[in-house]
């Protein structure tokens, strides 16, 4: 298994052309590890180039189903580029409605609702970075608490509809305004703002509101960032709420629209329709066709949140 | 002082104790015989019944049965996968090679469940990827994605293939920490790399493990919902886990009183399973998270 050993794996260039170094640095292996062995070296090597090919065909193979022709699919086997690529399946879906609204839906709710939630966790977060605030840490706990105890599935229904809020896009955005996660990593990165450039903002007579406004959060970009996104990709992702207080079919995002014709199998022809009297292109790209264009946005913000995090903006906060 | 902060946090308390500490309230309900139609106010008091209830129902043991096999699954597969993935990150010398293979592998985190059960469905599905490859070699198509027999190994692969890459972040973190000077001094000593493994790097991460596994037996009895809600036509005896237990008697069936039982006795459960972890961790390896 993996040991403490370090080694320079060269795993498979097609795969790794973009990781692979241009140049041959120095190695940074440490002076005292000893060189690994050869047959280590392999076995680590193949075990990675495994795993990396096991994340990475599925979404080959479903972009490339969902460019494919009839004939393609007809074909079977391992599609990873299709033979004779086109765009029937967008043009089908995206002439169809269903997809479209689905899609309109989910933009519109990610947009808002994250909005809201930057709001709601900003503002909150900042009040209890403050310093010397009586009761600020009593109402820490409150957040905290939350992280440990969960209202359950039943009583935030009979909220929600006591408040009459099913059927309404609202039921899918107030109950998540803030995780008390991001709530505690924001705060964390407030509390370690230079407090010497708020003090003097203060003296200078700016309010809280601009001291907030116009020196914590432009400081704060690179968190305020990560915390966004986090909650936009749980917006767009988010299922639950959408089954739970969404009874109305035609209102639903797309994440249930998936559903419904991916993997229970409705009738595509209702989710299709090609302008003209084409037939309409075999289900299986129509429903890859689907999937990809679920996907997308997600690839799309995918590498902005892979800068921040590795860069430990994450790992930092949660530490302290 | 300044009043002004209280405004700030104001907004997010209000939404705290409204859309949080408020529906926890609701589970009264709980003990009383709820209707839908004259409120939980008016509806009458029935004590334990719905306790009792539980006890006796078959439904519910399949349930309670499916989500303890399926946590013992993630506990002896889903847990290590994330730490064995980390030690052998870890190990890679070329930081570009490391860096490109962690964004490969936190990618399928990021998708949502009905994507990563459409696309195994495409792969493994009647109709999909592998059958078609053995329906044109003439070998018998095989079920993997509809059968119940496999369907808990299957949900928990699926669960390390989404979550595995993600999980390495924490442990990657972690191992950063331990001193590199430690590893120089026990190959002076003449440790190979098994036994720095055993004598450095597992104990240097021990409060990590410790801590992970204290939350895991926390929320033990949630094993998730969508996983389970999607793939719920492989039956209810093989698929049914609490969570989905509690949303189809509650609001698909309207047995609202006896769901919220469910819920309150799955939440205590999950608080004394945290309180006893912890206590058994401060015990015997003296770390703890309170």
């Amino acid at each position: 298994m993996a040991t403490a050993e370090t080694t320079n794996p060269r795993p498979d260039p097609a795969v790794f052309a973009d990781a692979a170094p241009r140049r041959r640095r120095p190695s940074s292996r440490p002076p005292w590890m000893e060189e690994t062995p050869v047959w280590l070296t392999v076995l680590k090597s193949v075990v990675l180039a495994v795993i990396v090919l096991m994340m990475l065909l599925p979404f080959l193979h479903v972009f490339a189903v969902s460019f494919s022709s009839y004939k393609d699919v007809l074909g079977g086997g391992l599609i990873l580029f299709p033979r004779s690529p086109t765009l029937a399946a967008y043009e089908a879906i995206f002439n169809g409605g269903i997809v479209v609204r689905a899609l309109q839906v989910s933009i519109g709710l990610t947009l808002f609702g994250t909005l809201a939630q930057m709001i709601f966790t900003t503002t909150m977060a900042w009040g209890l970075s403050r310093p010397g605030v009586p009761g600020s840490r009593a109402l820490l706990f409150v957040v905290l608490g939350a992280l440990l105890i969960a209202p359950g599935i039943i009583p935030s229904y009979l909220l929600i509809k006591e408040l009459g809020l099913l059927n309404n896009y609202a039921a899918l955005i107030v109950p998540g305004l803030i995780s008390s996660f991001n709530l505690v990593i924001v705060r964390q990165f407030f509390m370690n703002l230079p407090q010497e450039l708020i003090d003097s903002a203060r003296i200078d007579g700016a309010s809280e509101w601009r001291v907030f406004w116009n020196i914590a959060l432009p400081l704060s970009k690179a968190v305020l960032a990560v915390v966004a996104l986090f909650y936009a990709v749980a917006i767009w992702n988010s299922f639950f709420n959408a089954i739970l207080y969404l009874q109305d079919s035609t209102k639903w995002p797309i994440q249930l629209v998936l559903r419904q014709y991916v993997l229970q199998g409705s009738d595509l022809a209702n989710a299709a329709d090609t302008a003209s009297n084409q037939p309409l292109p075999p289900a299986k790209t129509l429903q890859m066709a689907i999937v990809a264009v679920a996907t997308v946005p997600i690839l799309i913000v995918y590498p902005f949140l892979q800068k921040y995090f590795t860069r430990g903006v994450l790992t930092g906060a949660i530490k302290g | 002082m300044n009043r002004a902060v209280y405004l700030f946090i104001l907004p997010g308390f209000l939404w705290y104790v409204v859309f949080h500490y408020l529906p926890i309230l609701g589970n009264v309900i709980a003990f009383k015989d709820y209707s839908i139609f004259i409120g939980i106010r008016e509806s009458p008091w029935v004590g334990l019944q719905n306790f009792r209830d539980i006890l006796t129902d078959p439904a519910f043991e399949v349930a309670l049965r499916n989500t303890l096999i399926i946590e013992g699954l993630q506990l002896l597969f889903a847990f290590p996968a994330p730490l064995a993935l980390a030690l052998l990150l870890n190990s890679l010398i070329n930081e570009r090679v490391k860096r490109g293979i962690q964004s490969v592998v936190y990618l399928p985190h990021f998708l949502s469940w009905v994507i990563v059960i459409a696309i195994w469905q495409q792969l493994f599905g009647g109709d999909g990827f592998l059958n078609q490859i053995l329906l044109n070699r003439g070998f018998e198509p095989v079920n993997i994605m509809n059968n119940p027999d496999i369907f808990k190994p299957l949900v928990v692969l699926q669960t390390i293939w989404k979550d595995a890459g993600w999980g390495t972040i924490i442990f990657l973190a972690a191992l950063t920490k331990i001193d590199a000077q430690l590893y120089e001094a026990a190959v002076i000593d003449g440790a190979g790399g098994w036994r720095r493994l055993i004598n450095i790097t597992l104990p240097g991460i021990r409060s990590v493990i410790v801590l992970l596994l204290i939350l895991r037996l926390g929320s033990m009895l949630t094993v998730g919902f969508e996983q389970y809600f999607l793939q719920r036509g492989v039956g209810a005896e093989a698929a049914e886990v609490l969570d989905t237990f509690v949303y189809f008697r509650g609001v698909v069936n309207g047995d609202w009183s006896f769901a919220a039982a469910v819920g309150l006795v799955r939440a205590i459960f999950g608080a004394v399973m945290i309180f006893a972890a912890n206590w058994l961790a401060k015990r015997f390896f003296d770390e703890g998270i309170f």
